[in-house]
């Protein structure tokens, strides 16, 4: 029989709890962070967040204004970046979903989507300055949506391939035992089937999108003047904060902070939505 | 021996079927009754199920599966280039082991697999879903919830539900792959008396793994084992004296 | 199609079945009034799935396309910069936009720098949360705590940036870095890298912010893969008498550590190619020093500074070619993270 070593022991016994202390301390360490960071946003934006925000376009240094063409460029580009992206995306995913599981196509494409998913998003915008704002020789709205665009792809991709291969084999063989095309068979059994988290899917990206900056620096740039054309150069709420932020004028900076706030709830919003639409579907299966 | 004469539904000649490298059936030549019952049974990995699914060409919805020899519906080849897959899937019914209704309403599911053949008028349509709900004894208990999704039904409800998905496209044959597996006793009972009322109209061929069922549903029985069709006889002769040794060894319980 | 409809309602007899005649259409070519609305049809099914797969191949290999065309865009537009200086560009840290004499080691070496500080955090930090999150919290705890750290991957970067300029920074600079030059600075060697003068930005700002920024994305990956380790495993050491820690250093750990190398990755990937918490923080130098307070410069937030400026065909190359740096530096980084995520899945399914 071992000879039970006391003091081992308790060195031991100290030693994990140390660990699970130090543990513990890194949680609200960030948790610490997490609440001053949100904290200072609050305080300082709704501070600053008055009903001209809304309704007043940019100012001029020194002067008093709004953010409205801001907040409507980011919507704008927001929307059809989303209009266009949404359907590439669900297409490539059933591709790697329903066609994936031979040749080479699927796992490359799986291999590069998840690359691209987590590329900088200022490369992505150099890469549209160079094919939609270089060649034709002017910033403008549609390139934002195009950069935009390109960084949600992905996230649809990933999203909605994981949604359709949690359908069970099952669904799709009843379907096909019935005769359906296997065209059918995935647009009207699987996609149903998967719908929820397809949205889910969607809605994170639109989350992703709405709070980015640096893809739109150089493609939509900005514009100090409420404006409506797509093919001239867009004001977004993210490049406005910026410029304003950085600028020497306390007006500005504090018209950065209400727009900051702005994002933030915007972007904090669809990710509990996406949360909620989720977790209601599962309860209704 | 019987003296009934009887029509051969479905026929395999020389039937190899393959998953990969494995040889899961091995030369099946059986001839299936047409308008009876005929159950397969074996213990597990017999490929009574694999054999069940090359009827509708279901496992060609996986690379890696594949089938040698021929097999024939009504004396063609099931195989043949000219026949439309689809096609042939809407005249051969399959259910499945586990209740698979579709994220869809009642109603809808019925409707799905007559909708893609079929061009019904509204009243058509209705009519025709009320049939097979009949058809299936489940009428009675889901007239008022028709717009109700299918998954809000109970296990042996789904599988009725099926059931009558399968019926409402009026195929000749019914593949029933252990259809009672996943419900309690008294829905199997239920369905085993569904199988009693469609054989007048289909020809049905059911997996079980139980020898009960089998011997309660059936008319035909083909025993199976480690992928070869071991005797193929009327359901009383099977159970009562079988011809061979590794049938009697599978029914009275010595393997299993 | 009405002809076809009272065929198959008649549907019934083992005989004469509407099934044989619906297959006999293939065959039959003397044409019946039943065979020709069906032919066609049968055969757009066919078409029809054609086309569905072919244009859901078509958009699957969009995303390839993408790839190749950014690698081949932002090269031809670095082809002027790389001409002009050659390989010599990526070793010189001039920055002259007026003699137009331009190098890439600045903006390089501060990429680097700040992730590398940022990873020296984050991978403790995240370590630590993954560690509570799997193995400490009571189960009403876990998800919250869970829910906050994906609030803060939800937070748009530029918020960190406002944050860090605003707040964080003067109280850097007030509080700690004075601290900093008097304890640390003193030390041989490693003090040169806690000299300097408290401005509050620079490049040890930066890489702490960049630290907040990453620790949600490694805490992830590191929670998801602890989770799967199976329970017997670590019942099998607790049933030894081992304490919490010692199950998850010697258990645990070597069982995931393909996916914690992999999520770690991940978050060093985040942290390269950050761009907007980084610029607003960093100082926007085009000098290499050698102590961490001072300020420098990372690809991304050069980028992000200077692009839209940039007058001159060399000025705008020099640029492109700093995002096809670090373009390839994150892909590097990325695909070697995906490889060991996949390994450790394709282990997984070995061993269960």
């Amino acid at each position: 029989m071992m000879e039970f070593n006391n003091t081992r022991y308790k060195k031991r016994k100290l030693f994990n709890q140390l660990a699970m202390l130090l543990s513990m301390a890194t949680v609200v360490i960030a948790l610490f962070f997490l609440s001053w960071i949100l904290f200072t946003l609050f305080s300082n934006g709704f501070e600053y967040l008055t009903t001209s925000v809304f309704t007043e376009s940019s100012p001029p240094p020194g002067g008093t204004g709004g953010l409205s063409n801001a907040i409507f460029g980011s919507l704008l580009m927001v929307f059809f970046a989303t209009l266009i992206g949404t359907p590439i995306g669900i297409l490539a995913g059933t591709y790697l979903a329903e066609y994936g599981k031979s040749g080479w196509l699927a796992p490359t494409t799986r291999f590069i989507n998840d690359i691209l998913l987590s590329a900088p998003s200022i490369v992505i915008g150099l890469f549209v300055y160079e094919i939609a704002v270089h060649q034709v020789g002017h910033f403008s709205g549609w390139a934002g949506s195009i950069a935009l665009s390109l960084i949600v792809i992905p996230v649809v991709v990933r999203t909605t391939e994981n949604m359709m291969l949690l359908v069970p084999n099952a669904l799709r063989e009843a379907a096909a035992a019935l005769g359906a095309p296997y065209w059918k068979v995935t647009t009207i059994v699987v996609y149903r089937s998967a719908k929820a988290g397809i949205l889910t899917g969607l809605l994170l990206g639109v989350a992703r999108i709405s709070g980015e900056t640096a893809p739109l620096l150089f493609t939509a740039l900005n514009n100090q003047f409420w404006n409506t054309d797509m093919a001239k150069p867009m004001a977004s709420l993210a490049v406005v904060i910026y410029q304003f932020a950085l600028s020497p004028y306390d007006d500005w900076q504090n018209l950065a902070w209400a727009g900051a706030l702005i994002i933030t709830l915007f972007v904090l919003g669809l990710n509990i939505l996406a949360r909620t639409v989720f977790r209601q579907e599962q309860v209704q299966r | 021996m019987t003296t009934e004469i009887l029509q051969s539904k479905i026929k395999t000649n020389h039937l190899d079927f393959y998953y990969g490298k494995f040889h899961a059936l091995k030369n099946v030549n059986l001839d299936i009754p047409a308008s009876k019952v005929t159950a397969f049974i074996g213990p597990s990995g017999c490929g009574k199920s694999t054999l069940l699914r090359t009827f509708n060409r279901m496992y060609e919805l996986y690379p890696k599966q594949r089938v040698e020899g021929k097999i024939l519906l009504d004396g063609k080849d099931i195989h043949d280039k000219g026949q439309d897959i689809n096609l042939l899937r809407a005249k051969v019914g399959m259910v499945f082991q586990k209740p698979t209704p579709f994220p869809m309403s009642i109603y809808d599911n019925i409707a799905f697999g007559v909708k893609l053949y079929e061009s019904l008028s509204k009243r058509d349509m209705e009519e025709r879903v009320e049939w097979a709900l009949k058809k299936a004894a489940l009428w009675s208990e889901v007239k008022d919830k028709l717009n109700q999704s299918g998954s809000s039904l109970s296990g042996g409800q789904q599988q009725r539900l099926c059931i009558a998905r399968c019926v409402a496209v009026k195929p000749n044959v019914l593949l029933l792959d252990e259809p009672c597996s996943a419900l309690d006793p008294i829905s199997t009972a239920r369905v085993e008396e569904l199988i009693h009322e469609l054989k007048k109209d289909y020809t049905i061929v059911i997996v079980t793994h139980n020898m009960q069922q089998a011997a309660r549903v059936s008319d035909y029985t083909a025993y199976m084992y480690l992928g070869e069709l071991i005797e193929f006889n009327n359901t009383n002769d099977i159970f009562i004296k079988p011809s061979d040794k590794r049938t009697e060894d599978y029914i009275t319980g010595r393997i299993s | 199609m009405s002809s076809h409809h009272s065929n198959m309602a008649n549907a019934g007899g083992a005989s004469a079945l509407p099934a044989k005649s619906l297959f006999d259409r293939q065959t039959n070519t003397k044409g019946s009034t039943l065979s020709s609305p069906q032919k066609p049809k049968q055969n757009m099914g066919a078409l029809l799935d054609k086309l569905f797969k072919g244009t859901t191949m078509f958009f699957a290999s969009f995303v390839l396309l993408l790839l190749v065309g950014i690698i081949i865009t932002l090269f031809i537009g670095s082809l002027p910069a790389f001409k002009a200086f050659g390989l010599p560009f990526f070793s010189s840290a001039e920055w002259n936009p007026v003699t137009e004499e331009f190098g890439a080691l600045v903006p390089i070496y501060g990429t680097i720098v700040t992730s590398i500080i940022a990873m020296c955090i984050a991978v403790p930090l995240s370590f630590g949360i993954a560690l509570f999150i799997t193995e400490i919290a009571p189960v009403w705890l876990k998800r919250p705590i869970g829910v906050a750290v994906e609030l803060l991957a939800g937070i748009p970067s530029i918020i960190y940036g406002m944050w860090g300029l605003f707040v964080f920074a003067p109280i850097f600079a007030e509080y700690v870095q004075p601290w900093m030059n008097d304890n640390l600075g003193e030390l041989p060697f490693l003090g040169l890298l806690f000299q300097g003068p408290p401005m509050g930005i620079g490049m040890l700002t930066a890489g702490f912010i960049l630290a907040i920024m990453v620790i949600p994305f490694t805490a992830s990956v590191m929670r998801d893969v602890f989770e799967v380790v199976p329970p017997m495993l670590k019942e099998s050491a607790y049933s030894l008498g081992s304490t919490k820690w010692e199950v998850v250093w010697n258990v645990v750990l070597p069982y995931t550590k393909t996916g914690v190398i992999g999520g770690i990755m991940l978050g060093l990937g985040r942290a390269l190619g950050e761009t907007m918490a980084v610029t607003f923080v960093i100082g926007n130098s085009h000098e290499i020093f050698a102590s961490l307070m001072m300020p420098g410069n990372t690809i991304s937030s050069a980028i992000a500074n200077e692009f839209a400026e940039s007058v001159g065909e060399l000025y705008t190359s020099s640029l492109t070619a700093l995002g096809l740096t670090l373009f390839i530096i994150t892909f590097i980084v990325l695909a070697l993270s995906k490889l060991l995520l996949l390994r450790l899945t394709k282990q997984e399914g070995k061993q269960s």
